[in-house]
């Protein structure tokens, strides 16, 4: 296992700091968290990872959203400490080894999903954990209260844009994600 | 950020020694709502006790046919479940008006009911805020209030509970199961929350140290007709305007149960019993809904920027409430 010494938090654990461990993108990694510390910091920070991106930091954009033990979540918002023992996919694990692109990776280029390129990390990671949500029969909000519960839930636009309202595009680029979005859906 | 301890609970017990023996401490659930406060240095917490992995996850059928929901169960997961949606419409469609798909992922349904009653004022350290440092006064009454209050606010407070989930709570007379020194007890979900009074930086009943365990759906209401509608400035990821939460059942033309209950109006879910008592016996009908709402939302008291409100939350509960009717009586 590799132990990363990790800024700012050199040293050994003390009353503000916890030894962790979290596997990002498949590889195990050790290492003394301030407390303080939310996941978006010690990917970007510690790990070099910096494909997850901090917008506003308070859980309102969405351009940090990583996947959580397969689910999406807003890392600006998570203590990287209560965290431990987790397993964490950025945009940067998605396509596997290589220089592969995941299939919605590959959409966004196509489709010219983006601008600035700043949400689109969150944009993807999102995407992804919302078509695992549909697949797995969660209802949205535009969702019919009336359809049986169990089954997967069929992604039309309405859907796509409602489960992507928590990730902000200020460049504009919406109907392009939708369209990408639309792309890989099985 | 100030640095805090921190301390993972293994149990409900647990949980509750390690609040007791670190003082400032404060219970992580999903964080959603305290991470934030803290970043914006209106909590600062010593430590934190992490409840968010203690083994109340399940949502579990009671003997009596009521429905038990632990408290770290996630909003996304509740939303979803089956027997919510098939028994409990109305709860399902106020979790997933709420908050954005990432977040629901993370926010548990006992930090839910903990989020703070809140407003920008209160977010905002440099403005003053009775409800963050009593006595200091309230920015918003003179400010910018048109998402404030209408029902029940005081002169220290105008603040709302931004909640989607507390006001589907509220309707169906669900319990909050809570545990602390002095052992187990349970308050009702519409009041478990608190108008602000004197004290505005109090925003529930909870006792300091105290634990939410869980909420249990009463089996009285299971299966009966119920709806969520939330007014908001855009389409989705939102905080209400103004949202109404109902419960009816109508039989022979009477009706026999009702539950209804207000968001985005006051400092806590507003339970409308005055607008209960006029309809249960009466007749199901547009001239009684309207007299029963109108009857409740007497007692609005807008501000200069915000009576837009109480036409609001009147359209939303007669539309709610007539969908919910019997199709025979709904004309």
């Amino acid at each position: 296992m590799e132990t990363d010494t990790a800024h700012p938090t050199t040293g050994p654990p003390d009353h503000h700091h916890s030894e962790i461990t979290l596997r990002v993108n498949g590889k195990p990694h050790t290492l003394t968290v301030d407390h303080r510390s939310v996941l978006l910091d010690v990917l970007r920070e510690d790990l070099d990872l910096t494909g997850a991106k901090k917008g506003c930091d308070h859980g309102q954009c969405g351009a940090c959203t990583v996947l959580v033990d397969g689910r999406r979540a807003n890392s600006c918002l998570l203590p990287a400490v209560a965290l431990d023992g987790g397993d964490i996919t950025t945009v940067e694990g998605l396509g596997g080894d290589g220089e592969e692109l995941h299939p919605l990776q590959r959409a966004f280029l196509d489709r010219d999903a983006f601008q600035c390129g700043y949400c689109t990390p969150g944009q993807i990671c999102s995407a992804i954990g919302a078509l695992a949500e549909a697949a797995a029969g969660h209802p949205s909000h535009v969702t019919d209260p009336g359809a049986p519960s169990g089954p997967p839930v069929a992604l039309d636009r309405a859907e796509i844009r409602e489960r992507l309202s928590g990730n902000l595009c200020r460049c504009g680029a919406y109907p392009n994600i939708v369209e990408a979005v639309e792309d890989v859906i099985p | 950020m100030k640095p805090f301890g921190y301390v993972r609970a293994g149990s409900v017990e647990e949980a509750a020694d390690a609040y007791a023996s670190h003082p400032g401490a404060r219970y992580l659930g999903g964080g959603t709502n305290l991470v934030d406060l803290m970043k914006l240095g209106v909590e600062q917490p010593a430590t934190l006790v992490d409840v968010s992995r203690l083994p109340l996850d399940s949502v579990e059928e009671l003997p009596d046919g009521a429905l038990r929901i632990g408290a770290t169960v996630r909003n996304s997961d509740l939303a979803a479940h089956r027997l919510v949606r098939d028994r409990y419409p109305v709860l399902s469609q106020a979790l997933l008006a709420g908050a954005s798909g990432q977040l629901r992922n993370i926010a548990t349904t006992g930090g839910n009911l903990l989020q703070r009653t809140r407003c920008p004022y209160f977010q905002d350290t440099s403005k003053p805020c009775n409800k963050r440092e009593p006595a200091s006064g309230c920015g918003a009454r003179d400010g910018v209030h048109r998402d404030h209050a209408v029902l029940g606010h005081s002169p220290h407070c105008i603040a709302t509970h931004p909640s989607d989930m507390a006001v589907a709570l509220a309707a169906l007379d669900t319990q909050v199961e809570l545990y602390g020194a002095d052992g187990e007890r349970s308050v009702p979900a519409a009041e478990f929350h608190r108008l602000p009074g004197d004290h505005p930086e109090r925003d529930t009943e909870i006792r300091p140290g105290e634990i939410i365990t869980g909420v249990v759906l009463p089996a009285a209401a299971a299966g009966l007709p119920s709806r969520y509608r939330k007014a908001r400035d855009r389409a989705s990821y939102a905080f209400a305007l103004a949202s109404v939460a109902a419960v009816l059942r109508a039989d022979d033309g009477v009706v026999q149960h009702v539950g209804v209950a207000f968001g985005a109006l006051a400092h806590r879910p507003w339970r409308a019993r005055r607008a209960e008592e006029a309809l249960l016996g009466a007749a199901p009908t547009a001239a009684a809904f309207e007299r029963a709402v109108d009857l409740e939302l007497a007692a609005a008291q807008p501000l200069s920027d915000n009576a837009y409100k109480v036409g609001l939350a009147r359209d939303l509960a007669l539309d709610v409430l007539t969908r919910l009717a019997p199709p025979t009586t709904s004309t």
